[in-house]
């Protein structure tokens, strides 16, 4: 700045450019246009990224930090699970089928043994019923938990991911207690379930559900009196129930959009017209009803699993038809015809009629059906289950389309897609 | 669901407005399935949908080996006000396995129509991205046709595969 003279009619003793000559001959960096800025950017998400929650792969393209397009891949944990329920005997499906969505277990075997029991035209105990009601919607605690804390990772809320996993551990306590396992179980058998609860699983689980609400209302605290995460979930990534119908999506999503469709209610099946629940649905359809839905549906199920409990009715846990469910082991020392089913089941299995069924029931995630051909022999000759994660993710486009990078993160958490179920 | 008078009523005014539609109807298990022909697919579905069946549930293939026309493809179709289903069915041979997509009319159907030509090679005719989903890009055949044998697959992934091809054989 030495070669800069002082002016005439200057008379400060500091020479150069005034203030506002300096304003006007300088620009503002953070305008500049660059040419790089109006190009797309394409970024590969996954598969192997924590957020996916499983195996996804994103293939995104960003306009600076906005989507303009999503395109999912999948398939990364496919292993054929309905090819291979081709090659076994009904009862054996059982346990392939419950590894399908991995989180709801009880509700695929629930789907698939509902099939097979409509081709078999078989009636279910009513005990067996109420047993698997409630095994059901604590299973649909246990999941929806799990994704409050996956979904609360997500957010960056650490502490909802621990003490979701803490109290969905307690829940799998109770399967282990009830039926053997902690996860994938093969409790439900066709015609009822494999066997009676023993004494005290129904002490334990009202134990659990007198003093889950209390903690339901700490993690509701957690979230519903922190700024930041309010922010990332009102008001981000809404889609209206129209364009949700046309895309196939059902459950929690649906109903946060306002749609009140819940097949517990709809179409119920397993004695859920015994119960008295109610439906939770949202009016904007945003990140903050999904998330709100799936806190009062563990509310809603909690009364259902006191009720089945309360009126848990005395009998047969599995149908008395020895064609289909095993005979009792003590029969087998005293009965010839006993000892002749059991050989003929665990051999061979049963033999199913000819025809065709879908069973729809609703899953932690939406309609979760079962179809099964059966062409007269003892292996089903097509099971295919209708996922609702596989339908549900084809709104992700939709739903980020125009949004932030940063909230496809959130959409994808409340989403809830488990890849095991996608890919099968 | 619609009684078995009901379906027999559908499937009377599906032939009014095109004789040759209808193939056959079946009631079994207190559930209504309608057969219809493969060409004939998206008009069936745009008139069930003025008669309350909006939802598209599930699109699903089915291999009928050794029955012919061996391939199927399942529409499973939900009236939400009268909480009613109906399955529509299509069969096309091997041969020429073509079916009309629907998925310009029912967007829920792209995914599960590319599921379909995955597993079954039922080729969608007008589908946006008819491409595998679920199996790698590059892999040949059919995997759920009954024909298609199990196990025996070749473990992609192997660096030493040039040096000793068919390694995973011996």
């Amino acid at each position: 700045m030495s070669d800069v003279t002082q002016r005439p009619g200057q008379t400060s003793a500091h020479p150069g450019l005034s203030y506002r000559e300096l304003e006007e001959s300088s620009y503002d960096a953070g305008y500049l246009e660059h040419p790089e800025h109006d190009e797309l950017l394409t970024l590969n998400f996954g598969p192997h990224h924590p957020a996916t929650h499983g195996v996804l792969r994103l293939i995104t393209t960003l306009e600076g930090e906005v989507i303009r397009d999503i395109k999912p891949v999948i398939g990364y944990v496919h292993t054929g699970i309905e090819k291979n329920c081709e090659d076994k005997a009904y009862w054996k499906v059982i346990p392939l089928v419950e590894r399908m969505d991995y989180l709801s277990y009880y509700f695929n075997a629930m789907a698939y043994c509902g099939a097979v029991e409509t081709l078999l035209d078989i009636d279910v105990p009513p005990r067996a019923q109420y047993l698997r009601v409630a095994h059901l919607e604590l299973n649909r605690i246990a999941s929806h938990l799990l994704w409050l804390a996956t979904g609360g990772l997500d957010l960056g809320a650490m502490s909802v991911f621990f003490y979701g996993w803490r109290d969905r551990d307690n829940i799998l306590d109770l399967f282990e207690m009830s039926s053997g396992q902690r996860m994938h179980p093969r409790y439900f058998q066709v015609g009822g379930v494999a066997e009676d609860i023993p004494s005290g699983w129904v002490k334990k689980v009202k134990k659990f559900t007198a003093e889950f609400p209390a903690r339901l209302d700490q993690y509701a605290d957690l979230i519903d009196n922190n700024q930041l995460l309010l922010s990332r979930l009102r008001g981000t990534n809404i889609v209206d129930k129209e364009t949700l119908l046309q895309l196939g999506v059902t459950g929690p999503l649906l109903r946060a959009a306002g749609n009140p469709w819940d097949l517990r209610k709809a179409h119920p099946y397993s004695s859920y017209d015994h119960f008295d629940f109610k439906i939770p649905i949202g009016t904007v359809g945003d990140n903050y009803d999904r998330y709100r839905i799936r806190m009062a549906e563990m509310r809603e199920s909690l009364k259902i699993i006191d009720q089945a409990l309360d009126g848990l009715p005395e009998g047969d846990y599995i149908t008395n038809d020895r064609k289909y469910a095993l005979p009792p082991r003590h029969e087998l020392a005293t009965s010839m015809e006993a000892l002749i089913h059991h050989f003929k089941l665990v051999t061979e299995g049963f033999r199913v009629p000819p025809g065709e069924a879908y069973y729809p029931i609703e899953s932690p995630r939406g309609e979760l059906a079962c179809f099964v051909r059966s062409d007269g022999s003892s292996k089903p000759a097509r099971v295919h289950m209708r996922d609702p994660s596989f339908v549900n993710l084809q709104s992700l486009k939709v739903m980020t389309e125009g949004e932030y990078v940063a909230d496809m993160i959130i959409a994808l958490a409340m989403l809830d897609p488990i890849l095991g179920g996608i890919d099968r | 669901m619609p009684d078995a008078t009901g379906l027999e009523l559908i499937a009377q005014e599906l032939r009014e407005r095109d004789a040759e539609s209808v193939l056959d109807t079946v009631y079994f298990r207190e559930k209504a399935a309608l057969t219809v022909t493969a060409g004939s697919i998206r008009e069936t579905l745009e008139w069930l949908r003025t008669k309350g069946f909006n939802f598209l549930a599930s699109v699903h293939g089915v291999d009928y080996y050794p029955e012919e026309p061996r391939l199927g493809v399942h529409y499973e179709l939900l009236d939400m006000t009268e909480v009613d289903r109906l399955t529509v069915k299509v069969r096309v041979p091997l041969e020429a396995p073509n079916v009309p997509s629907v998925t310009e009319a029912w967007p829920t159907a792209n995914h599960q129509e590319r599921e379909v030509f995955d597993m079954f090679g039922v080729i969608f005719d007008g589908h946006p991205d008819l491409r595998r989903i679920l199996m790698p890009e590059d892999y040949e055949g059919f995997p759920q046709r009954r024909d298609f044998p199990m196990g025996g697959e070749a473990i992609l992934f192997t660096h030493n595969e040039p040096t000793n091809p068919g390694w995973w054989k011996k």
